[in-house]
């Protein structure tokens, strides 16, 4: 008894099949990335943390404790916990003191007593709900840096957000433009690119800052204005390549026009470098701007991102290392997760299996 | 350019001394000139409704080149391309565009012609929304899912993606996007050359069976003959950008005049062992030459069994030898 | 008969992300002196792996398994500076793509005479003279000249003969052609057709031709051998394969060619289906759902391949094909 061959094909009501498109066969190599899933849990926790920190309950960034000027961290090891700092030096100053403010009628030595039953009392407590206990320890100002230090992360991601986001979308367009045009145009908008990249930078923004005035916008403007250049490099690249391909060819026999081909075509199979560099960019961003504002032209106080913190605790570096420590810590773990995440998005995306 | 269309019936497209050229390297700076590549160098013929014209040639003929040109996918250099009485030749991309409703390609590599970020749906689909785009998307889809079960592929795999497909079934589904509006004209380049020998054949079946149901004429580009012979009503043979000989399949392979058409037929291994080591054979020498620089007269002159003076000076025109069949040679083997 | 060749049981498996592929599945055959093997299939048959294994070619990913013997010695996974003393020297294997056995930074006299010398302990001088002699004998053209030149220079036809005269210089006893003429001109297939014939006549060595067109195999081969999924299907001498196929598949492909000396015009008898896919085969045998013969016992039994007759053989649970 024969069995009969395949059947041809028919137009039987049989259910769909979902297809399974190269964004899904991408997800389920990132899913298996550790390294990227442990980069992007961390840096999920940072943006929690960094912008939640206003409704956690702690102290605010602005509060300062007289008591507690460049504090340590309360786990922090100090040799000489028994004779505490700021208050030793008064009572050895006392006995000047009083000498110069005897007819003042200001009795500085009562003062400096209830200072004294007030640290024998409780270490380090100011307001009442507050335990006293710094994380990081206070800066200069006797302001919490933990509170700081997760204020500045705020300042500093979305700086990273905002001018990588300008950049892809000014590069994105500049450079599909110029390399589906080809040609004269095509060489005229890179030389302007080329043109733009060899300005020195810090000059750059040195300039806007005289102009405009110190702003956070500035640093936006700045950065973005500077990042887009390498963005519309790769779209350019991406697109040159892609133009040669054969369902772009098909594109324009089926009819479809010169902006329907960027739109569905070139810019859906150019998407994948373009993400990775995204996501390498932000870091890149979040650096420059820690250096502008290390150099002193970026954020303005009473506002902090890590860069400014980074710069102040440079200052103190020798006497009160932890002002330095933690908004390194935080910059640094950040940047280790987005390169994480970069690489892990990379390898996803790249078209190995065929 | 003395050229006599046949009899009676108005082709769907009449291509008269086409002629499309390169540019290569060159440096205007330093003021080195560009080399031109001849790509196609003045060919001529007629294509009726509903007829399949195979294009036969080598490396180098420009056989591809002629295929995008009819379509206006490349710019011409000169010559006219009436299609439906109207010269497109000169037309700009826009006023083109309107007109790809009507003539549709069919790409060598079947998965490379398709974007691989879309759905098979959404790729056929792309011709009705644009040409038809008072369509509702339900009646897309209906569309698209009768013209899948035509080409012979199962509508319910609508929502898969190309790299899950084979490279038969990518083709089918190249072949459904281009047949989705209906077109008169479909140029197919190479359609099966990249598949295996056991799917060419479904593929070629598919093509003859679209063109006995819809009417379309075909411009079927191969260098494989025997396929060609098969599928062709007529056959034009280029070398080197020019045509060689135009005639009915029968008469190019049991009548061919033209040393070259022999040469080609001559060349084609034939699946019996006895005939295949027992028969004549006409083995050309040498290479073929580059189209940047095509040898004067005839191009064919350099490898031609039957070459003599009068080929490197004049080049032979092409001339009517028999109903239905012209050749361009000066010493063809005219009866 | 005395075997040049003779391989046991080869088994070649890659392994990729999504399991293991068969890519050869227990084939075993022997090539004798002078015999040209003609092995026929299309992607996914196996039949280049075979000689990528044998030839100690594979891809990082893959393993052979099983037994080949070359003139009596077991070669298969012998270690490199073993199997380079025979691969180059006793046995040689051209391509479809010349360009990629030839090194496009070095002239060919250069890549020819290093041979020679390595292999055959010529002097400089004496190299080159054998060098220009083969590359006359493959029929190029003021080959004195053009042996100073680099492989791009040469044409697609030209290069192709350039790779037999290399692989000719230490007059190997079997030569392994893959593909050799698909990528090249028809009229330039003809020429090196008619080169390959020439030097089967003159030269009496073994020769394999892997191809999937049927027209070359006619004109060269003594015997063939048709593959399908890893496996050998059917293997006969040539006439026998054209003129009384014993196997679904064989029948299959000689039907669905069209010939240019036949003018029937009307629709190809096809194969129905897909090429198979060596990660989902299906049970039994692996050609059954495109075989318009196939029964139940192909469901359930991979055939064997069996002998039918002196020199033939099939792997077919169908008795006799209908004529």
């Amino acid at each position: 008894m024969n069995v009969a061959p395949a059947p041809l094909p028919t137009i039987a009501v049989q259910p769909e099949i979902t297809g399974r498109s190269l964004w899904s066969d991408a997800r389920r190599r990132f899913l298996r990335n550790r390294a990227a899933i442990f980069g992007s849990i961390v840096l999920l926790i940072m943006a929690i943390g960094c912008f939640g920190a206003p409704y956690f309950g702690l102290r605010s960034p602005a509060e300062i404790n007289w008591d507690r000027i460049s504090a340590p961290p309360f786990w922090w090891p100090v040799p000489s916990e028994k004779a505490p700092g700021p208050a030793a030096a008064p009572q050895a100053e006392a006995p000047q003191v009083q000498d110069t403010d005897a007819a003042g009628g200001y009795d500085i030595s009562q003062f400096q007593q209830q200072q004294q039953e007030q640290e024998q009392a409780q270490p380090a407590a100011t307001a009442p709900a507050d335990t006293g206990r710094y994380w990081f320890g206070t800066d200069e100002n006797g302001r919490d840096l933990f509170v700081r230090t997760l204020y500045g992360g705020q300042v500093s991601i979305t700086v990273g957000l905002v001018a990588t986001f300008v950049s892809l979308v000014i590069g994105i367009m500049w450079g599909a433009a110029a390399g589906f045009a080809g040609g004269w145009l095509d060489g005229f908008m890179m030389r302007i690119v080329d043109i733009l990249y060899s300005l020195p930078f810090i000059f750059f923004v040195i300039m806007l800052t005289v102009v405009f005035g110190r702003h956070i916008v500035l640093i936006y403007v700045a950065i973005g204005a500077v990042s887009w250049l390498d963005m519309a490099r790769i779209v350019r690249g991406q697109t040159l390549s892609l133009k040669r391909k054969e369902f772009i060819e098909a594109a324009r026999a089926a009819g479809v026009s010169n902006w329907g081909i960027i739109r569905k075509h070139i810019i859906p199979n150019s998407l994948g470098p373009v993400i990775v560099y995204v996501m390498l960019t932000v870091p890149a961003v979040i650096l420059t701007e820690s250096f502008i504002s290390y150099l002193g032209m970026g954020v303005q106080e009473p506002q902090s991102s890590w860069g400014t913190l980074i710069a102040d605790g440079v200052h103190a570096m020798q006497v009160a290392p932890w002002q330095l420590l933690f908004p390194s810590l935080f910059l640094a773990i950040t940047l280790v997760c987005l390169n994480f995440l970069g690489d892990g998005l990379r390898d996803a995306l790249d078209p190995k299996d065929r | 350019m003395p050229f006599e269309t046949l009899a009676g019936v108005t082709p769907l497209l009449a291509v008269r001394d086409l002629k499309v050229h390169f540019e290569v390297g060159g440096n205007r700076l330093l003021g080195r000139k560009p080399a031109t590549v001849r790509a196609v160098d003045g060919v001529s013929f007629d294509l009726l409704a509903g007829e399949t014209l195979g294009l036969v040639g080598e490396s180098g003929c420009g056989k591809s080149t002629l295929g995008r040109a009819l379509l206006k996918l490349l710019p011409t250099r000169a010559g006219q391309i009436i299609w439906l009485g109207k010269d497109i030749a000169p037309l700009s991309e826009e006023k083109i565009r309107p007109l790809r409703r009507n003539m549709q390609i069919v790409f060598q590599d079947p998965l490379a012609s398709l974007n691989p970020r879309m759905n098979v749906g959404e790729i056929i689909a792309e011709p009705l929304r644009i040409f038809q785009p008072q369509l509702s998307a339900a009646q897309r889809r209906e569309k698209v899912k009768a013209v899948m079960a035509k080409v012979g592929l199962l509508p319910n795999q609508i929502n898969r993606y190309p790299h899950e497909f084979s490279g038969g079934q990518c083709q089918r589904i190249g072949i459904a996007r281009a047949i989705i509006n209906e077109p008169q004209l479909i140029v197919c380049d190479e359609p099966v050359s990249a598949l295996d020998v056991s799917i060419q054949a479904q593929i070629v079946n598919l093509l003859m069976d679209l063109q006995k149901d819809m009417g379309v004429s075909l411009v079927f580009i191969s260098h494989n003959l025997s396929i060609v012979r098969h599928i062709s009503h007529r056959v034009l043979v280029l070398y080197l950008g020019k045509v060689m000989e135009l005639a009915s399949r029968e008469a190019i392979y049991a009548n061919p005049l033209h040393p070259y058409t022999q040469a080609l037929n001559s060349a084609v291994p034939v699946p019996d062992p006895d005939l295949e080591r027992n028969r004549p054979r006409l083995v050309l020498s040498g290479d073929i030459p580059s189209p940047i620089n095509p040898p004067s007269g005839c191009p064919f002159r350099t490898r031609c069994p039957k070459a003599q003076d009068i080929c490197a000076l004049e080049e032979p025109l092409l001339r009517r030898a028999g109903a239905q069949h012209l050749v361009a040679c000066h010493f063809a083997d005219i009866p | 008969m005395d075997a040049v060749l003779s391989v046991a049981d080869l088994q070649t498996v890659f392994a990729t992300p999504e399991g293991d592929v068969h890519a050869v599945n227990g084939v075993s055959f022997t090539i004798g002196r002078g015999e040209t093997l003609g092995v026929v299939g299309e992607s996914g048959s196996g039949k280049s792996q075979i000689f990528m294994s044998i030839m100690g070619l594979l891809a990082r990913n893959g393993r052979a398994r099983g037994s080949v013997r070359f003139k009596g010695q077991e070669i298969l996974n012998l270690s490199l500076a073993k199997l380079n003393k025979i691969r180059g020297e006793k046995m040689a294997m051209i391509f479809q793509d010349p360009m990629t056995s030839l090194n496009p930074y070095l002239t060919v006299r250069r890549q020819m005479t290093e041979v020679l010398v390595e292999h055959r302990g010529m002097s400089e001088t004496q190299a080159q003279r054998e060098a220009v002699r083969l590359l006359e004998r493959v029929q190029i053209p003021e080959a004195g000249r053009r042996i100073g030149m680099y492989p791009h220079e040469f044409s697609g036809g030209m290069r192709q003969r350039v790779m037999i005269a290399m692989a000719l210089l230490c007059s190997p006893e079997l030569l392994i052609a893959d593909e050799p003429t698909t990528a090249l001109d028809v009229t330039v297939q003809a020429q090196i057709l008619e080169l390959l014939a020439e030097l089967k006549r003159d030269l009496g060595m073994a020769i394999v031709l892997i191809t999937h067109d049927l027209g070359v195999i006619a004109r060269l081969a003594d015997r063939v051998m048709v593959m399908y999924a890893g496996n050998i299907v059917e293997e006969a001498p040539v006439r026998d394969i054209f003129r009384s196929p014993q196997h679904p598949y064989t029948e299959g492909l000689l039907r669905s060619m069209p010939r240019l000396d036949e003018n029937h015009g009307g629709r190809l008898r096809v194969i129905p289906g897909q090429p198979p896919n060596l990660q989902n085969l299906p049970s039994g045998c692996s050609f059954r759902e495109r075989c318009s013969y196939a029964m139940e016992v192909c469901v359930t039994q991979v055939p064997r391949l069996e002998t039918i007759a002196t020199q033939r053989c099939k792997a077919c649970h169908l008795k006799r094909l209908p004529a």
